[in-house]
């Protein structure tokens, strides 16, 4: 007994000057403690309860806290441009004259990376800001301890958030649904709040659950579990519709200049591939030419390839097409002949090689919608733009008097001639503004592949396929039409693999072909062959 | 003998023209034939042999070319897809042709081929059984592009799908089975195709003999083809096939099942593609799915059209000077070649709509007033 009182005066002694000392204090005696004893600094650190011991913890944990072997001072190695540098962790400023040789490294291992993490969260916890407090409390979701819990449960009702608070109460349900010495119904009941939710950790949490010796618990955990699994498939076909109707955004895009064209000229272009081509590398170029302005090069990079591929168009049209006019499968033939001269012409001057053109910043990243399903935002502002550009080309077809030209001359060419329709000038424009469409579509594709002298060549086949599908002449059937293809191949791809999937494609439009050769929404008239 | 010369030059008055170039063109393969084999190396008027099989290759294109025009130039149908018909007949004789290995490749499995070892397949799968009969491998290279141009045409003319739309679906055949043939789950060796062939029939492949006889072989099945073709395009059939070509409805309306007289012809020109891919694989040494792609047969509807539409004789010189023009410009400066083919296929369909044969023509009905305006004076 006396051992035992002298043992814990000892202890406390020694505990003593600890409790009392500052931040500063335990800071220099990180310099000199031993592995084993650091994790019991940790705590001590973090009962300082100091926000703006953040930037020392995070160092700690990436590896990067040092300490300046005279003076005792913390500091943080950081990497700017190859060289290390180090930083005074509270105020961010830059120590000059140390070199690798001053400091000394404070030691980190696996036990105290798993501390750190909880005491960074913890200290997020109290953040102002609310995504911080809800990503700290996700980052507590894989290891919640009976600390971490007393804590949560404090700060519950404290909070306001309610994104916040949900992500709260899933942690404080997890411990308690894993506290084997909590009773078995509210065990049960933590399961089932559990079930509505879709984070990794939950679903890690239930499997280790839907083992455990409680029948009732175990019963409970299973059915939390295929609940979720069903909204995660849920989520899947959601990321494969998102999927199927980017693809058919890019059909639409590449496919809707083609659909002009050919239902007011019933001439064919093959080098309608190579207009995409050229409007990717006008975007290409007119980033070279304001590196410095990426973020806006895209709103003059529009416009740019309209007007390149449009003029291309047109170009084309007065030199070759109007020649040709009546000879359908002639044209066929010079425009593919334009298109070789046009991919080598680019090759030459751009080289073979793919070009990377860059993505405004704006456009990068994602829309995270819940945990298992994000959507890229370059894809979602390209099936915007499809749909805008869709929007505005009917609205010029209905409205302008180009418009009423246009129509009146793929409905019965001769007549409109009669009328005094300048046919001749509708065919050029027709042809520069299809073209000019590729060329928009050239941008957004840009955004989303490599842009290479075969950009082209890889979709004018499946964009041949939609306008055929849709029927010649008719934009919505184009929308449909390429909508379609898009989700249909996205939705075969997981269960044929791509390539099968295309064949399928192909093989169903040849088929429905047979059953309307006039696509899905045939002009109406008396065209009779 | 007279009376079969007679049969074969019977009939419409561009056909007299064949029979002479018939001559020309077996006079021309026997002369080179004899170059080769007979004359010594260092001789100048000795043709290597390497030159011979760049001839046969050429006249495997000129088949092609061939089967091309019967359909566009005589029925109107604009394929964009023989490539297909072509290589599908080439796969057929390369299959044979890799059975024929037997153990002798790289692993030396008595029956599977070396790319199925690889992928560690343990059974042949079925439709590579028979192929390693030669009898099978021809039947099956006409039979297998015959059946498809059969079901596609008749799919394709009963629903009366014609003009860019059919050119459209032609040309995504042969993309379809260009993807396809990708797969190595096919069967059919995928992105590698077959090669490494060791020999024909018994005969080694690379022998010069070999090569010889298959560029012979290959001369006479074209002028075969050529008069035969000729024959059937001057017969009654030949003749509703022109009125398809020049007006399918009023054909219709005067009572002919116009879509069985373009099937028919489909199927007739794709069995000839076949033909000529078949006797292609040899001579070159390897197929693969780089003969599906659309490019290639486009290129073949440009050899026509340089030739002249229409004219069967047309179709084989087109594609014999297009390819020549093409082994010269790719050894000179590559980069031009595709310049010069673009630029082909646009001057052509702009300045010379009936092809060189047509150019004659046309030199010709201008030069004659002038030369009996001559006579009169």
């Amino acid at each position: 007994m006396k051992y035992f009182i002298s043992f814990c005066l000892l202890m406390f002694a020694s505990w003593m000057p600890v409790h009392a000392a500052t931040t500063d204090v335990l800071l220099e005696q990180l310099t000199t403690t031993k592995l084993s004893k650091l994790p019991d600094m940790v705590e001590q650190l973090e009962a300082q309860g100091d926000e703006s011991l953040l930037p020392v913890f995070r160092a700690w944990l990436a590896g990067d806290l040092h300490y300046v072997k005279d003076s005792k001072a913390i500091v943080v190695e950081t990497d700017v441009q190859g060289k290390e540098v180090y930083v005074d962790p509270f105020s961010q400023e830059q120590l000059s004259g140390l070199s690798s040789k001053d400091v000394k490294k404070i030691k980190v291992n696996n036990k105290l990376r798993g501390l750190l993490r909880g005491v960074i969260a913890r200290i997020q916890l109290t953040s102002n800001n609310a995504d911080v407090r809800e990503g700290a409390v996700r980052e507590l979701l894989s290891d919640i301890d009976e600390d971490t819990f007393a804590t949560l449960e404090v700060l519950y009702p404290k909070e306001s958030n309610n994104d916040v608070k949900e992500m709260m109460q899933t942690a404080l349900s997890i411990y308690t649904a894993m506290d084997k010495s909590s009773s078995q119904t509210s065990r049960v009941a933590a399961i089932e709040f559990l079930g509505g939710s879709l984070e990794n950790d939950v679903r890690n949490a239930l499997l280790k659950l839907s083992r455990d010796k409680n029948e009732v618990v175990a019963a409970a955990a299973d059915k939390a579990l295929v609940d979720i699994n069903r909204q995660v498939e849920r989520y899947a076909l959601v990321d494969q519709l998102f999927f199927g109707l980017s693809l058919g955004s890019v059909l639409l895009l590449a496919s809707i200049g083609l659909a002009i064209t050919f239902g007011v000229m019933g001439v064919i272009n093959m080098a309608h591939g190579e207009m995409i081509m050229l409007g990717a590398y006008t975007t290409y170029v007119v980033q070279l030419i304001m590196p410095n302005y990426i973020d806006y090069s895209i709103w003059v990079a529009i416009p740019a390839a309209f007007l390149v591929s449009g003029l291309m168009g047109v170009l084309i049209e007065r030199l070759v097409i109007c020649r040709l006019h009546g000879r359908p499968l002639e044209t066929l033939l010079a425009t593919f002949g334009i298109s070789l001269i046009l991919q080598q012409l680019v090759r030459t001057i751009f080289s073979p090689l793919n070009r990377q053109v860059s993505t405004p910043s704006w456009m990068s990243g994602s829309w995270e919608i819940n945990p298992v399903l994000s959507l890229t935002l370059n894809r979602l502002y390209i099936l915007a733009f499809a749909l805008l550009v869709f929007l505005a080309l009917v609205f010029i077809l209905k409205k302008s008097s180009l418009g009423l030209n246009v129509r009146a001359v793929s409905q019965n060419r001769s007549m409109a001639k009669a009328m005094g329709v300048k046919t001749e000038w509708v065919d050029a424009m027709t042809f520069g503004l299809g073209s000019g469409i590729a060329g928009i579509a050239g941008v957004a594709l840009s955004q989303l592949t490599n842009v290479g002298p075969n950009l082209g060549q890889a979709y004018i086949i499946d964009s041949f396929m939609v306008v055929v599908f849709g029927g010649v002449g008719n934009l919505l059937g184009t929308l449909v039409a390429a909508f379609t293809l898009g989700i249909a191949n996205k939705f075969l791809e997981p269960t044929t693999g791509a390539v099968l999937a295309a064949i399928l494609v192909l093989v169903f439009i040849i088929l429905f072909i047979q059953k309307r050769p006039k696509g899905l929404f045939p002009q109406k008239g008396r065209a009779a062959e | 003998m007279s009376k079969l010369i007679n049969w074969f030059s019977e009939g419409r008055s561009s056909g007299k023209y064949t029979l002479p170039f018939v001559i020309l063109l077996l006079a021309v393969t026997v002369l080179a034939s004899a170059a080769n084999l007979l004359l010594p190396q260092d001789s100048a008027l000795y043709v290597s042999t390497y030159s011979i099989t760049l001839l046969g290759k050429y006249l495997c294109y000129a088949m092609l070319a061939l089967a091309v025009d019967i359909i566009w130039g005589y029925c109107g149908i604009l394929s964009l897809g023989h490539g297909a018909f072509f290589a599908l007949g080439g796969y057929a004789m390369g299959m044979y042709l890799m059975r024929q290995i037997g153990d002798r490749g790289v692993y030396g499995h008595p029956i599977l081929p070396d790319f199925m070892v690889f992928l560690d397949w343990q059974e042949l799968p079925w439709f590579w059984h028979g192929m390693d009969q030669f009898w099978f491998a021809m039947i099956m290279a006409v039979l297998v592009p015959g059946l498809l141009a059969f079901v596609f045409g008749w799919l394709a003319f009963r629903s009366r799908v014609t003009g860019v739309y059919l050119s459209i679906m032609t040309q995504a055949l042969t993309y379809a089975l260009l993807l396809a043939f990708f797969r190595n789950e096919m069967g059919f060796g995928g992105n590698n195709g077959l090669t490494d062939f060791k020999e024909i029939l018994g005969f080694d492949l690379q022998a010069d003999s070999t090569r010889v006889s298959l560029f012979i072989i290959t001369a006479v099945l074209l002028a075969v083809v050529l008069m035969l073709s000729q024959r059937i395009l001057s017969s009654r059939l030949g003749k509703v096939t022109l009125a398809v070509r020049d007006a399918e409805a009023r054909t219709r309306f005067i009572g002919y099942r116009t879509e069985r007289y373009k099937v028919w012809l489909f199927v007739y020109s794709a069995v000839i593609a076949g033909v000529a891919g078949a006797l292609y694989v040899p001579q070159v040494g390897i197929i693969n799915p780089g003969e599906f792609s659309p490019i290639n047969s486009i290129e073949v509807v440009i050899w026509v059209a340089v030739g002249g539409r229409g004219t069967l004789i047309g179709a084989i010189i087109g594609a014999l000077l297009v390819n020549y023009a093409k082994t010269r410009f790719t050894a000179i400066m590559p980069d031009g070649w595709l310049f010069a083919l673009g630029a082909l296929f646009v001057l052509v369909t702009l300045f010379l709509p009936k092809g060189l044969i047509g150019l004659y023509g046309q030199l010709k009905s201008k030069r004659q007033p002038a030369s009996s305006q001559e006579v009169t004076s």
